[in-house]
């Protein structure tokens, strides 16, 4: 191992693991931290932008990167050099600056069932649920679960709450929620057992626009409080659950 | 655009699939697509379709469907019976119908998924490139969904290509009930010790929680290495992964799973998914473990395997060669032990 640390949290080098023979997976930290992160998003930016012959996908996570090939036309002795010349350029990569969304969300009433539980479960009240939640600015690690479902980070310590002791068979697309130290959208109506703190009108994913997702893998996302008439102002011709 | 029949009943888990939409897992949208791909594509072979046509993926037990239009129909895949108005028709086969003709699908005898190609393919709407039916979240395929009793589907309009006669019957795969899965230890092989012994040695069963997302198996409990944390960092999950959830019971993920935070000790090569896909409830299956390599050589030997099949499949059928029983000067001779063997080798021995 060289000496050489590129990040306090990521590892030296990039450590490849195999994931079957179409897939190689490629770990720059065991965390979950925005330095690490912006790794993952240099590198994807890299691989894309290079067009390795042989890559069909490359899936950002966390704090790892899935390339997707061809065993047809490459393979993992191929790959690795070629990843780790380009890991070498990460750290002076410009990628362009994150797209920060606004999501607006109706918090409580009928669109957020749990609020009141979260505040509770708190101490706190619903009104600094609210500001609490819309507060920050949130880094989108990594999309998936559901189509264009986000993990994002940065939730206030203050807002942890467990899931549900029973999930519900359906929750609304848009819904709003928080597991744990975990906060997302539900872009599609799906069984989950999220505490529900709001709705948003947005569609996160619409597989007949060009661009199906609303969001990706390495931008941030904002939510923005409105009320239940601004909502249904939204809504109409939007969102259907 | 023709309809092309009428579903009278849809039999267990009917989907219409396509090769899978690809590009997408970074957004969380999964493949998708035909489970046992070389069966549907020999399925799409027979009926003069591109490998790309969607054909209909049956589960357990086929449709019964009212055909609407004269076409080239052919079934591959679990070994089910297959009828025409109450006739026996032959699987692995090309077969013609026409407008009034009932087509029955029956009870898997051996396999677990079959493939219902028509000529010029079936026409859904394409979804992010693909028609293959992600019932997850209820996009493409038919509307969404499984298919229902009274759904009208409709054929592509593209010009219907030569269909075949047949695969020879040495040339139709069989699916035991005890099948070895070829698997490259990792990624995460390095949480697990003894456990990689257990796995690779052990027989398991095939639970009744099988479907599109992963098939849940019982065995002896697979232990990580003590003190290494039970889950990981949540991380895209690829077709073939072999996850160990906390029970210690393995499952293996297949093409409608995106995101998970279990640990996999091993992957099922490629060429051997579509053993997963045929494999039901109560058969036994072990793993055996391959390098990288290898499983590239299995790789290329099962894709040249199919371009000899599809070479073979693009001659004219028998009956309108120039001169009965004439074999085309570059034909495979599909009657010559030899070839016969030798095919047979490339598909089970790979």
């Amino acid at each position: 191992m060289g000496a050489v640390v590129v990040n306090r949290q990521g590892f030296d080098r990039p450590k490849f693991r195999l994931a079957g023979d179409r897939g190689l997976l490629v770990e720059f930290g065991d965390a979950i931290a925005p330095e690490i992160n912006q790794t993952v998003r240099a590198m994807t930016f890299a691989l894309e932008t290079a067009a390795v012959p042989g890559v069909r996908e490359v899936i950002p996570t966390y704090r790892s990167v899935v390339v997707v090939y061809d065993p047809l036309t490459t393979n993992p002795s191929l790959l690795e050099p070629r990843i780790l010349s380009l890991y070498g350029g990460t750290a002076r990569i410009e990628t362009p600056p994150p797209k920060e969304s606004v999501i607006p969300v109706c918090y409580g009433g009928e669109y957020g069932p749990d609020i009141a539980f979260v505040a509770e479960h708190n101490h706190i009240g619903i009104d600094d649920v609210i500001r609490l939640h819309s507060e920050p600015c949130y880094p989108i690690y990594m999309l998936g679960f559901s189509p264009g479902f986000p993990f994002l980070g940065g939730l206030s310590e203050k807002l942890h709450t467990p899931r549900l002791t029973s999930p519900r068979t359906r929750v609304p697309a848009g819904s709003v929620g928080i597991a744990n130290n975990q906060t997302g959208i539900y872009p599609i109506a799906s069984p989950g057992g999220w505490q529900l703190i709001g709705r948003s009108p947005v569609r996160l994913f619409d597989p007949e626009r060009p661009n199906p997702f609303l969001l990706s893998a390495g931008d941030t996302l904002r939510f923005e409080p409105i009320t239940p008439d601004e909502y249904r102002r939204l809504a109409v011709g939007g969102q259907d659950d | 655009m023709t309809d092309i029949f009428n579903v009278l009943s849809p039999g267990a888990y009917t989907t219409v699939q396509d090769l899978g939409r690809f590009g997408w897992q970074r957004f969380g949208v999964p493949p998708s697509g035909m489970l046992d791909d070389f069966a549907g594509r020999i399925a799409n072979m027979l009926v003069g379709n591109p490998d790309t046509a969607a054909l209909l993926e049956l589960t357990f037990s086929g449709p019964a469907l009212k055909i609407l239009a004269p076409a080239t129909i052919a079934l591959t895949g679990a070994d089910m019976p297959f009828s025409i108005n109450g006739a026996p028709a032959a699987g692995w086969c090309a077969v013609p119908v026409q407008p009034g003709d009932t087509v029955t699908v029956g009870m898997a005898k051996s396999g677990c998924r079959g493939y219902l190609a028509v000529s010029q393919g079936i026409d859904v709407p394409l979804v992010m490139g693909s028609r293959s039916c992600y019932v997850g979240a209820a996009i493409g395929g038919f509307k969404g969904r499984p298919l229902q009793a009274g759904d009208c589907l409709r054929r592509g309009s593209g010009e219907a290509g030569h269909p075949a006669r047949r695969v020879p019957a040495a040339l139709v795969p069989a699916y035991p009930s005890e099948i070895t899965l070829r698997a490259i230890p990792g990624p995460q092989d390095d949480f697990f010790d003894h456990g990689l012994d257990v796995f690779f040695n052990a027989w398991f069963t095939v639970s009744p929680q099988a479907d599109r997302m992963g098939c849940r198996l019982q065995g002896p409990v697979i232990s990580q290495v003590e003190g290494m944390p039970q889950s990981i960092i949540s991380e895209p999950s690829l077709p073939g992964g072999v996850q160990i959830p906390q029970d210690g019971q393995p499952i293996i993920l297949l093409s409608e799973q995106t995101v998970g935070g279990y640990t996999k000790i091993a992957t099922v090569i490629s060429s051997d998914i579509w053993r997963v896909a045929q494999a039901l409830p109560g058969d036994r299956i072990r793993f055996e473990r391959i390098g990288i390599a290898a499983a590239h050589t299995l790789y290329h030997r099962q894709a040249s395997l199919l371009e000899r099949i599809r070479r073979e499949m693009k001659l004219p059928e028998a009956g309108q060669r120039s001169g009965r029983d004439a074999p085309h000067p570059a034909a495979v001779d599909w009657d010559s032990p030899e070839v016969v063997d030798k095919l047979i080798h490339c598909l089970y021995q790979t």
